[in-house]
């Protein structure tokens, strides 16, 4: 009888079935002979490591990557409390976070990004172009309007409005304000003394969008305004953007071979560990707001097995991988930071014995 | 029969002493997680609140570049845009669920209270967007001016107009618990007997003077209804964020943008990496763990002062 089904021993039944069926599910994932790597990190790079892993993984079919885009903040925290086997983060790890590490760790530069400044100003056909110190200076709240004398100087022939300037900021932790506030201390000692450089700076003026996609509806929606957000997320979306005027003095429209200049321009003060920050870089073409990104791994690795696939993936990343970098936005490696990243990968061990 | 089984159940049936087991069980879990909750919050605070002190809750200063860290914008925000939320939101609840249940015709009522409950379940990052492309531009081409223009001598309304900022991020709140608010009013309403109905008519009162009467009845009930959306406004995140514009000021104008306790730590928890910014980022949660316990604590205070003034009125008349 059908109604019996839904009697007391029989629910008890049911419901036994149903969570031994969940246990079984759980344990499933662990058969076979795949290899697992865990890595975490920077969200800015997550579309690019994705693909990685998806391409990598077509190639060696017993070798399963999971890569969590959780913040570079998360990122680190996690490669020193090592739940991960590999981390991410857009900015290098301080000193005294390497230092509280239980292990070396080492900077693996992938690709390279940009930030760029977009705004919302009618009437405006043109890029417009921005001084560094006028940059830092509207971001200060000291540029307050749009017609200042130096925006006119700036941009000679654009006819600015007399309207006040609304700055949009990102308002989560973001690397990309790491990034962007890195550049400012460069170029501004005020913004270097008041504000400093960091992930969630305390802002002097103007309102948070959280996101690119925060940043940037607000940016549209709201007249007369000024923001930043990643260059490939400005190029998908096609949202004018700002041309900076670098330390050369010419004025760089934001572009991927723009940005790989600014890495090559930077390599006179790339220090021998790769952790360096390229914003405000030399060099004719460079775009000065310029970043590289870093997986992060243990030079001495816990395990052989794991060790062995983590450094063929960074190899295979850093070159057959690099070729995915354009159509996603992302700049490649210059060839000599390429050369330097290959001796870092072939640095690390697995008890005393080399991977590679 | 051992000793416990009887004082678990005086009427020695096994199923019962199991059931009574059972439900205590779950009732302490409740309780098990607040504790847990509360615990966890404040050892991971430990840091911050040993460096900062009370200091943390007097301090309007938030630079965690230079660990500098102090929770009272946050709290201002957060209790000044629920505030906006429910001086809009209440009224127009219950003017709702007035109509839905004393006055709707059924073949209106029923679609209404239908569309009211589907508001109640959208995912709050939908409210979010649609707050930033089409609520925000929309108040500040059409609400702000003018508020600004005939109420500009209230500091309130004063202060430039982006359409970003406390007040929007008020409405969109009011927008957020309204349909809780009147849902659950509806319901108190409906539940009210006919009885008391009968009764105020057969006494010739008017529609009004019915209504007073049954709202009078569902006084505790409604102001159930207001604290739990209360709780929604002081715990949203995701679309406060979104129109609030983030940042940690304390400005008595409703157009400047502020922040609140929850959107501060959704907005820094993944970047937090230096331990004192964590902590201090903690101590914020724990903050509004006390704000929503005091909130409500107040609320309900206010409901059992009325509710025993309105009801031994109810009785006189």
């Amino acid at each position: 009888m059908s109604a019996k089904i839904f009697s007391r021993t029989n629910l008890g039944l049911i419901l036994i079935g149903i969570v031994t069926m969940a246990f079984l599910a759980c344990g499933g994932n662990s058969g076979g002979g795949d290899i697992r790597l865990q890595g975490a990190g920077a969200t800015f790079p997550n579309p690019l490591y994705q693909k990685w892993v998806s391409e990598y993984g077509k190639l060696h079919t017993n070798v399963k990557i999971d890569y969590q885009s959780v913040g570079s903040g998360a990122g680190i925290k996690q490669i020193k409390e090592r739940t991960v086997d590999f981390g991410a983060s857009d900015s290098p790890m301080k000193d005294e976070d390497l230092k509280s590490a239980p292990g070396e760790i080492l900077h693996i530069p992938t690709v390279l990004g940009a930030v760029v400044l977009t705004y919302n100003l009618s009437g405006v056909s043109q890029p417009l172009r921005f001084s560094p110190e006028v940059v830092a200076d509207i971001f200060l709240g000291k540029v307050k309007k749009w017609n200042d004398p130096r925006l006119k100087t700036d941009n000679p022939g654009v006819s600015f409005p007399d309207s006040d300037i609304t700055v949009v900021h990102r308002s989560d932790g973001s690397g990309t304000s790491a990034v962007f506030t890195d550049y400012l201390s460069k170029v501004s000692p005020e913004w270097k003394e008041k504000v400093g450089t960091g992930t969630s700076p305390n802002w002097p003026a103007g309102i948070g969008g959280k996101g690119n996609e925060g940043v940037t509806g607000q940016v549209k929606q709201t007249p007369n305004t000024v923001g930043y957000v990643e260059l490939a997320y400005a190029v998908q979306n096609k949202l004018p953007v700002g041309v900076i005027k670098n330390k050369s003095g010419n004025f760089i429209e934001p572009s991927i071979d723009a940005v790989t200049a600014a890495a090559a321009g930077s390599l006179a003060t790339t220090p021998e560990d790769l952790r360096v920050s390229i914003t405000d870089a030399a060099g004719p073409t460079a775009y000065p707001i310029s970043s590289y990104t870093y997986i992060l791994a243990y030079k001495a690795q816990p395990d052989a097995t794991k060790g062995k696939v983590l450094v063929d993936f960074l190899w295979w990343g850093i070159h057959d991988g690099e070729k995915f970098a354009k159509d996603m936005q992302y700049a490649p490696l210059p060839e000599e930071i390429v050369k330097r990243a290959e001796a870092k990968i072939n640095s690390i061990t697995a008890g005393g014995q080399p991977l590679r | 029969m051992s000793d416990w089984r009887r004082r678990l159940s005086p009427t020695g049936n096994t199923g019962d002493a199991f059931f009574r087991a059972a439900m205590f069980a779950v009732a302490l879990l409740m309780l098990l997680l607040v504790v847990a909750m509360i615990w966890a919050l404040a050892s991971h605070s430990m840091l911050s609140i040993r460096r900062f002190g009370f200091g943390f809750l007097t301090s309007r200063e938030w630079n965690p570049i230079k660990d500098q860290f102090g929770a009272l914008a946050f709290i201002y925000g957060t209790i000044v845009s629920s505030l906006i939320a429910l001086v809009i939101s209440v009224p127009l609840s219950l003017g709702i669920a007035i109509f839905l249940v004393e006055q709707a015709p059924v073949y209106l009522s029923r679609p209404i209270t239908f569309l009211v409950e589907l508001l109640a379940a959208i995912p709050s990052v939908v409210y979010g967007l649609w707050g930033i492309f089409v609520l925000a531009p929309f108040l500040r081409v059409y609400v702000e001016p003018p508020l600004a223009r005939w109420f500009g001598w209230l500091p309130m309304f004063q202060g430039p107009i982006t359409g970003i900022g406390l007040f929007t991020g008020g409405i969109i709140l009011a927008i957020m618990v309204t349909p809780i608010i009147s849902a659950v009013v509806r319901d108190v309403l409906s539940a009210v007997p006919n009885t008391q109905r009968e009764a105020a008519l057969a006494l010739g009162a008017t529609k009004w003077e019915t209504t007073r009467v049954v709202l009078v009845n569902g006084a505790p009930g409604i102001a159930g209804a207001v604290i739990l959306g209360l709780g929604r406004a002081i715990g949203e995140t995701m679309a406060v964020t979104m129109v609030i514009g983030n940042r940690p000021e304390i400005s008595l104008s409703f157009f400047q943008p502020s922040y609140t306790l929850a959107s501060v730590v959704a907005n820094e928890f993944t970047e937090a990496t230096a331990d004192i910014y964590l902590s201090s980022l903690v101590e914020l949660g724990l903050i509004l763990f006390f704000v929503t316990f005091i909130v409500n604590a107040i609320a309900r205070m206010l409901v059992w002062k009325v509710t025993r003034k309105t009801s031994s009125v109810g009785m006189a008349v």
